[in-house]
């Protein structure tokens, strides 16, 4: 059994490590984007358009991964799309946790007609269909940053709505929490003290899996051309860009995807890690 | 307590959740800057004809007042007239809706058969190192989006081993015998299946990448449950009885383990559903889905509220019917 334990306890550290290692990376990234950028990210060259990635033959020297059908160097482009990634995902993550954790807390503890309330907005929400209710947000207030925020803020409340009040509810019936009321608690004093710390892990592994969720509405959303501006890089406006070229140049699509896909797979097994480490039941 | 009153409550918040819907996306829409009117006017249009269009399609009343004109209409089945496409939302809906459902059906199949490979597979092999393999397949499976999946296999199987389509519904070189828009299920019924085949390397890219997070919520529950259902005492006495692994796991434990499943299959079927919007747009499917993305681009009011008023129609059927079946099939629930 002990042994058992051990295993996953090692496997566990792996994957923290792996996934965090990679988040680290790319927020050195970010901080460093204009410094170690090899090209000017916005810069064209018609002539250099669709340039291969290095090891192919008609590759130019200095554009390592090719460049795009307006000739703008891939890796540059990757590289600054990691700041407003980032950006995104912090922001937009922590507010969407904020706002739905809060809810849930006060639905799942309170119950009454708050969790009425809460919940037949929850099952409102839950009838959108996610992905078309943040482009139809971003229609309608305008793009840009904070648009981009607000939308994902508007469509993920639910997420952490509904697992927080869930967890709320178990908490609430616990034999701690009654003894904490005879000893004379008050009822928020209870919420913040005795019931949020336990429901903490949850919602930090739900904070990190939003913030992969976040990057991947704001490629979406660029993918259909309404995120920042049309100029500025954006993994998810190479990756709409690398679609419509993908047989005269598969680089533009493939670099960009890759990155995309470490980093959305990283913030949620960072997320599982930590939540599995300091679980008490394993721990 | 019998049923019926439960039922009645659960069609009553049915009810109460598609008006909020209703209400929400009337609100949302009207606030969109830029004049829907103005798309619509041919070069040297006078004031006027600004003001006859305006009021043909009722933007000139109050808000309140355009909305109680609009909910009665809908209910009553008429979504009004699309601005961009000039005919009746209702017609344009019903044309592209079966297109999407067949899509999430074939998905949602593709889901449950891999779903279930994965789970008998990883319960055949406990404790080998294969199942810490399979393990981490579904891990990673279910960490990242359709979204993603859609792009990759487009890039696999698309362009760098160009095995399926990945664009379009049917090949268009090909001639229609069609009446309904069920191509698929029609080409069934008239055992047209050269046409069934292209309809379905059409699908196959778009359906899977909506089935792989879907396959591997569903191996990874079933797969804790049949866990659960192995150590019960009636498998060990049918392994005694000399049954082999594969009859112990497939008929006499399954069974048993895949009621939660199948309560899960129905709620993350609304959610494959709702992924069909971008999965379309990314495939160029002629579904639904790409058509609310050109709606809202054109900003066509009345065919945006009317595909969203019938995408949250289908996510709370769904979700009923699932409730009523878990009530049904649940006999701890039909006796409460």
């Amino acid at each position: 059994m002990r042994e058992h334990r051990k295993k996953t306890k090692q496997r566990l550290g792996i994957r923290l490590w792996l996934s965090g290692g990679w988040l680290l990376v790319l927020i050195a990234i970010a901080l460093l984007a204009p410094w170690i950028s090899p090209k000017n990210p916005l810069e064209q060259d018609l002539f250099a358009a669709r340039l291969p990635p290095f090891w192919m033959a008609g590759a130019e020297p200095g554009f390592w991964l090719g460049t795009d059908s307006l000739g703008r160097d891939v890796l540059s482009r990757i590289l600054e799309g990691s700041r407003i990634a980032l950006l995104v995902a912090f922001i937009a993550g922590t507010a969407t946790c904020l706002i739905g954790a809060t809810l849930g807390m006060i639905a799942g503890f309170y119950r009454g007609w708050a969790d009425r309330i809460i919940s037949r907005f929850v099952d409102i929400w839950m009838a959108f269909p996610p992905v078309l209710f943040a482009i139809l947000l971003v229609a309608v207030i305008g793009t840009g940053l904070t648009s981009i925020i607000i939308a994902i803020v508007v469509i993920d409340w639910t997420r952490f709505c509904r697992v927080v009040r869930a967890e709320a509810m178990t908490q609430g019936q616990m034999d701690y929490v009654a003894s904490a009321q005879v000893a004379g608690q008050k009822r928020f004093g209870i919420m913040i003290a005795e019931i949020l710390p336990n429901v903490i892990p949850t919602i930090v592994a739900l904070l990190t899996l939003e913030m992969g969720i976040a990057i991947i509405v704001e490629t979406i959303l660029s993918f259909v051309n309404l995120s920042i501006s049309s100029d500025a890089p954006t993994w998810g406006g190479m990756i709409a860009e690398g679609r419509t070229s993908i047989y005269q140049a598969w680089w533009v699509l493939i670099f960009p995807l890759i990155v995309l896909f470490l980093t959305v797979l990283s913030f949620s097994q960072f997320g599982e890690g930590l939540k599995d480490r300091y679980d008490p039941v394993l721990r | 307590m019998s049923l019926f009153p439960t039922i009645f409550l659960r069609l009553l918040t049915t009810l109460i959740t598609l008006f909020g819907v209703a209400v929400i996306i009337f609100v949302i829409i009207r606030v969109v800057p830029g004049n829907p009117i103005a798309m619509m006017l041919p070069p040297g249009a006078t004031d006027a004809d600004i003001q006859r269009l305006q009021a043909l399609y009722g933007f000139d009343k109050s808000i309140l007042e355009q909305f109680l004109i609009w909910i009665s209409d809908v209910v009553r089945g008429d979504f009004g007239t699309s601005i961009s496409l000039r005919q009746p939302v209702l017609n344009l809906v019903l044309e592209r809706l079966p297109a999407t459902l067949e899509l999430s059906i074939i998905a949602l199949i593709l889901a449950v058969a891999i779903g279930l490979t994965l789970a008998i597979t990883g319960t055949r092999l406990r404790g080998s190192r294969f199942e810490s393999l399979i393990d981490m397949t579904n891990g990673i499976a279910l960490s990242l989006p359709d979204f993603l999946w859609a792009l990759l296999l487009i890039l696999l199987f698309g362009v760098l081993w160009p095995l399926f389509h990945i664009s379009g519904r049917i090949s268009p070189a090909l001639d229609l015998p069609f009446t309904s828009q069920f191509y698929l299920f029609e080409s069934l019924l008239r055992l047209r299946l050269d046409l069934s085949l292209d309809l379905l390397s059409h699908m196959f890219m778009p359906a899977l990448a909506m089935a792989i997070p879907l396959a591997a919520i569903i191996g990874q529950l079933l797969k804790q449950s049949l866990k659960e259902t192995m150590h019960l005492d009636y498998v060990t006495l049918s392994r005694t009885k000399g049954y082999s692994e594969n009859h112990v796991i497939i008929r006499e434990a399954l069974p048993n383990a895949i009621l939660p499943t199948l309560t899960l299959i129905g709620v993350q079927f609304t959610f494959l559903i709702g992924g069909t919007v971008i999965i379309e747009r990314l495939f160029s499917y002629e579904g639904l889905g790409n058509m609310a993305i050109d709606a809202v681009i054109n900003r066509d009011l009345p065919l945006i509220q009317g595909i969203v008023i019938l995408f949250a129609l289908i996510f709370t059927l769904v979700n009923l019917i699932v409730d009523m079946s878990y009530a049904l099939l649940n006999p701890r629930l039909r006796h409460a």
